[in-house]
């Protein structure tokens, strides 16, 4: 039996998979599937090797892909994915997570779905949306979604979303009751004396780390963050950085301390890598320093951005990481970011990469 | 009952590989067609209608040549034609 790693490119215009060897040094690209629809993430269950997508069709709604054949074939539904009559209809899929026996599917208007068959039908986590501070949720940019889902390996009944903008909630039990985790992280939007409040932060992305109780890691549109007791208290590790604002964060699968990121150089000046240059950063001592890591990377005239779910890494040994531009390019490192090269350019904007490692 | 033709175009044929482009239904109203659309082909009703529940504003669904909504009526041996609104 061979490994072959599968990098799962969630585009504007559809998925894509790029096929590699163990080595990472052949890959081959599939594409686009799911009809070209917008979506906003393809990930797969390391568990079951199924492979998932969710984001939404200007004409038909909202959607959650599936493949069971590694991207050959794919079925759709949104069956359930709905707050009801009356209510808000559901614009889009943003995030998926799995999580033991379930699948969660996170949307916009910002709220949490789970299925328990597969992504065949879904059920509202009621409670979430039933938080008082809901009110106060604002729509950021890219819409008032949630957009990342970290379910505990330990006990998926521990979750944290992300939810822009309303900042980062909890549930310890599996989604019956949520409380906001945002303290500690500021909101540089709001005046001097409101710049701590209990919801209400820019939340970009979240990351747990491997083999901790409750270590996370944030990228916030203001400030990259670490928790150490599951988002109760978070402590800034942005020095060092070129730029406090960034979407993506990827976590080392093994080593807690190491986490990869792709600042940007501001909210209000472009949102582009600072200084034309593209670079990951990456912090080996869970972020109280910081090295640039740019071999192989363009350094000159560089203007894309990297989104919120674009970077992740794959489980081998050393770590691949992967990232995918604005611009439609995905950029490799088979050696834990030291250097880096581009397996695919020209494709549609690419919203979020995954990996999931099979045997063949 | 009625017995109407639905129409159904390309980019939502492509999602549901095995309906057919021209259907015939038994059916009074809109709502009631797609129902028994979705019977056959088990979703295709969210493809069509939001949870509101209402068509949704980016397809038209035409009865006898006039644009059409979930309450209307049908008539025995109409054309309900479904198309994709134009985006873009």
């Amino acid at each position: 039996m061979a490994r072959r790693v599968l990098i799962l490119v969630g585009t504007k215009k559809g998925a894509f998979i790029l096929e590699g060897d163990a080595a990472r040094r052949s890959w081959e690209l599939r594409g686009p599937m799911c009809e070209a629809w917008p979506l906003n993430h393809v990930a797969a269950d390391p568990a079951t090797g199924t492979i998932y997508a969710t984001g939404g069709n200007e004409w038909f709604g909202p959607a959650v892909w599936k493949s069971t054949d590694r991207g050959r074939s794919w079925t759709h539904s949104s069956e359930g994915l709905s707050y009801g009559e009356g209510e808000t209809p559901i614009k889009a899929g943003w995030s998926l997570a799995p999580a033991g026996e379930v699948l969660y599917c996170g949307v916009e208007p910002a709220g949490l779905f789970r299925s328990e068959d597969g992504g065949l039908s879904w059920r509202h986590v009621a409670a979430l949306r039933e938080h008082p501070s809901r009110p106060q949720w604002q729509p950021g940019g890219g819409g008032l979604i949630l957009h990342h889902i970290e379910a505990h390996p330990a006990d998926p009944r521990k979750l944290w979303v992300g939810i822009s903008t309303a900042g980062v909630f909890h549930s310890a039990d599996g989604g019956a009751s949520w409380e906001p985790r945002n303290r500690g992280t500021r909101c540089d939007y709001l005046p001097e004396e409101q710049r701590y409040p209990e919801v209400g932060q820019c939340v970009h992305s979240i990351a747990l780390a491997p083999g901790t109780a409750e270590r996370l890691y944030q990228q916030n549109h203001c400030g990259m963050y670490r928790s150490e007791d599951g988002g109760r208290q978070w402590e800034s590790i942005e020095n060092g950085l070129p730029s406090s604002f960034g979407f993506a964060t990827a976590v080392h699968p093994r080593d807690p301390d190491t986490l990869f990121l792709l600042p940007l150089n501001g909210d209000s000046i472009g949102r582009y890598v600072p200084d034309g240059k593209a670079a990951v950063w990456r912090t080996r001592d869970a972020g109280r320093s910081w090295q640039a890591l740019r071999d192989g990377l363009p350094q000159e005239n560089v203007y894309f951005g990297v989104l919120r779910q674009a970077m992740a890494g794959d489980g081998l040994d050393p770590v691949g990481v992967y990232f995918g531009t604005s611009s439609g390019e995905l950029y490799a490192s088979a050696d834990e970011g030291l250097s880096w090269r581009c397996l695919a350019r020209h494709l549609p904007t690419i919203t979020s990469v995954e990996t999931l490692v099979v045997e063949r | 009952m009625p017995r109407v033709t639905v129409v159904l175009p390309p980019p939502l044929l492509r999602l549901f590989p095995a309906a057919e482009p021209r259907v015939s239904v038994e059916a009074a109203t809109v709502a009631a067609a797609i129902a028994a659309l979705d019977v056959r082909w088990p979703g295709l009703r969210d493809r069509l209608c939001d949870s509101t529940p209402r068509i949704r504003r980016t397809v038209n669904v035409f009865v006898g040549g006039r644009k059409a909504g979930l309450e209307t009526e049908l008539g025995e041996g109409v054309e309900v034609v479904v198309l994709p609104a134009v985006i873009g």
